[in-house]
């Protein structure tokens, strides 16, 4: 008994991820090399033939692009504008844990209705932003925000920011806390200025906190689903198409399992190989002599 | 702090916090408001902030014509559930991998971690033909033992951190007395963890609550769907019903927001601990 206990007590998490998380990416990875449709009620082997015709697919190719180019962009943004409301709540001021807390709402909001909001925020016709952006005389003209080629993935990146920069802020926060003040009170003492405190003492101190939650948001940001879902269901003309709203079409519409499967096997792989390159950093950051 | 700020950096600081605040709270504040305005004035040339005047017509609208309370209902069936599994998977995961002797403690709770960074795009393929053939479409179960799987990781990795910081003296004073394993983990540990198991019961509930890609897939009618795939559908044929959508993101949220306000102490400290421990 004493030797089984633990291993019943990770029975049910075995069964649970087992079940739900391993099955499925391994049926996955076999529906990948056969033509499953549901339309056709084909189940048969083809070999890469559903990789090669990714190759040629113009609309996954499309769909990827985007997809690369809102993870770095609203990565990057998400990152910089954490650290600079990060910087800000570590000083000491009345009315801060208000902040603090008020920074949780946009974390917990589902992303459903963070989408639907900013579809009400940025409507072309009676968006509150469109208003703003006139009345100061920024625009003349409304403009037409996820209506239009041009400025749609621009406003899906502008709600992820909204939605996750707050919680990124927080995460910094909390590794900022753990810097010693000794240091940063040497530094002052040696006359140097806040910026310069903060690239040569702070930064430096807060990159491997930078790596990890960055990883964490470049993966969480390159499977964007729902945002782009309800807010432009990837239109118009495909302009938000992202490899996840790509591949759940093709899964749900198409009812082309096969391909589906291919589609997200290929996305799985482009995640591992952001995690694998965010690790390479990370693990090079520890090793490096402090 | 030993050194003083200068008057500038003051009010630089104090215009910093008041943006974020801004920017936090503004949008949310305007769907509010939104949700007790006229369609009339949700489309006049100038938007007014304050409603006025004020109506429950789109809170009534949702409840009569759009049903709203059985998508509540789905939701806090199926949250509610995943929670309470989520905690007792994770609790049982964490507590064997910080108190029990396991060989490779540490890839095992890598492992799991891992496992939660699959893209769910990969899994919702293969999990809805799974689902298909143990007729779970369409049923609260089907949504329940999915979220259970998503969440469990994160429970774990929280209270494997938690029980890692009880003194171990508790340990080894309760098989003194003659505890069992079970004992241990049952009358002594989960006890002395429900502050713990409370917030991190509440971050189970918010993403089981807010999932939306499993409940597109895996439900089609109103008896199992839950409240964001209510909100998604919620459309007019002739019109986008501005003033609805708000009032329904109003139900759905202000709970949220109630009770991470509440608890926004251990919230933060439970979801950084991870990100700065090296």
């Amino acid at each position: 008994m004493p030797r089984l206990a633990p291993l019943l007590f990770l029975l049910p998490i075995a069964v649970s991820l087992g079940s739900v998380s391993l099955y499925p990416i391994l049926n996955g990875l076999w529906l990948s090399f056969t033509n499953t449709s549901l339309v056709t009620q084909e189940h048969d082997f083809i070999g890469l033939e559903n990789y090669a015709q990714l190759l040629g697919d113009d609309l996954f190719w499309n769909a990827w692009r985007h997809t690369v180019y809102f993870t770095v962009v609203s990565t990057l943004a998400e990152t910089i504008l954490g650290l600079v409301m990060a910087l800000l709540l570590v000083e000491h001021f009345a009315g801060r844990s208000i902040v603090r807390a008020a920074m949780l709402v946009p974390w917990a909001m589902p992303t459903v209705v963070t989408s639907k909001m900013f579809g009400w925020l940025f409507d072309g016709q009676y968006g509150v932003v469109n208003w703003a952006l006139r009345s100061s005389g920024l625009i003349a003209e409304n403009i037409n925000w996820y209506g239009s080629i041009d400025h749609a993935m621009t406003t899906i990146i502008i709600a992820d920011v909204w939605k996750t920069a707050p919680f990124m802020a927080l995460l910094l926060m909390a590794g900022l806390q753990t810097i010693p003040k000794s240091l940063i009170e040497a530094a002052r003492m040696d006359g140097a200025g806040p910026v310069a405190t903060f690239i040569h003492v702070r930064l430096p101190l807060l990159m491997s906190t930078l790596l990890i939650a960055g990883m964490f948001r470049a993966l969480d940001a390159f499977r964007v689903f729902d945002l782009v879902y309800v807010l432009t269901g990837g239109g118009p003309a495909d302009a938000t198409e992202t490899l996840s709203t790509l591949s759940y079409k093709t899964l749900f519409s198409a009812l082309q399992f096969g391909y589906g499967s291919a589609m997200a096997t290929a996305m799985f792989i482009t995640e591992a190989l952001i995690a694998i390159g965010f690790g390479f950093f990370i693990m090079r950051k520890m090793r490096a002599p402090r | 702090m030993i050194y003083e700020r200068n008057r500038l950096q003051t009010i630089l600081i104090y215009c910093g916090g008041l943006l974020i605040l801004f920017w936090s709270a503004a949008p949310f504040l305007w769907q509010l408001s939104t949700s007790f305005q006229n369609d009339v004035e949700l489309t006049a040339a100038t938007p007014s902030f304050i409603p006025s005047p004020l109506t429950f017509d789109h809170y009534a609208n949702i409840f009569v014509e759009k049903s709203f309370q059985l998508y509540l209902r789905n939701s806090l069936i199926v949250a509610g559930f995943t929670t309470l599994f989520c905690l007792a998977v994770g609790a049982m995961a964490g507590f064997a991998l910080s108190r029990l002797d396991i060989k490779g403690r540490f890839g095992i709770l890598a492992a799991i971690l891992s496992v939660s960074m699959f893209p769910q795009i990969a899994i919702v393929g293969p999990l809805y033909l799974l689902a298909s053939d143990l007729a779970l479409l369409d049923t609260y179960s089907g949504l329940v033992i999915t979220y259970v799987a998503l969440g469990v990781p994160l429970v774990t990795w929280v209270m494997f951190g938690y029980f890692d910081t009880l003194p171990r003296e508790i340990d080894e004073a309760a098989r003194m007395d003659g505890c069992s394993t079970v004992g241990l983990f049952w009358r002594i540990i989960l006890p002395i963890s429900a502050p713990s198991l409370v917030t991190t019961g509440l971050l189970a509930f918010i993403a089981a609550w807010n999932e939306f890609m499993f409940a597109l897939a895996f439900t089609s009618n109103i008896d199992h769907q839950t409240v964001p795939v209510g909100i998604a559908n919620f459309t007019n044929l002739h019109y986008i019903p501005w003033g609805d959508i708000a009032a329904a993101s109003i139900v759905v949220t202000i709970p949220l927001v109630l009770l991470v306000l509440l608890f926004q102490r251990h919230i933060i400290d439970g979801l950084t601990q991870g990100a700065v421990k090296e």
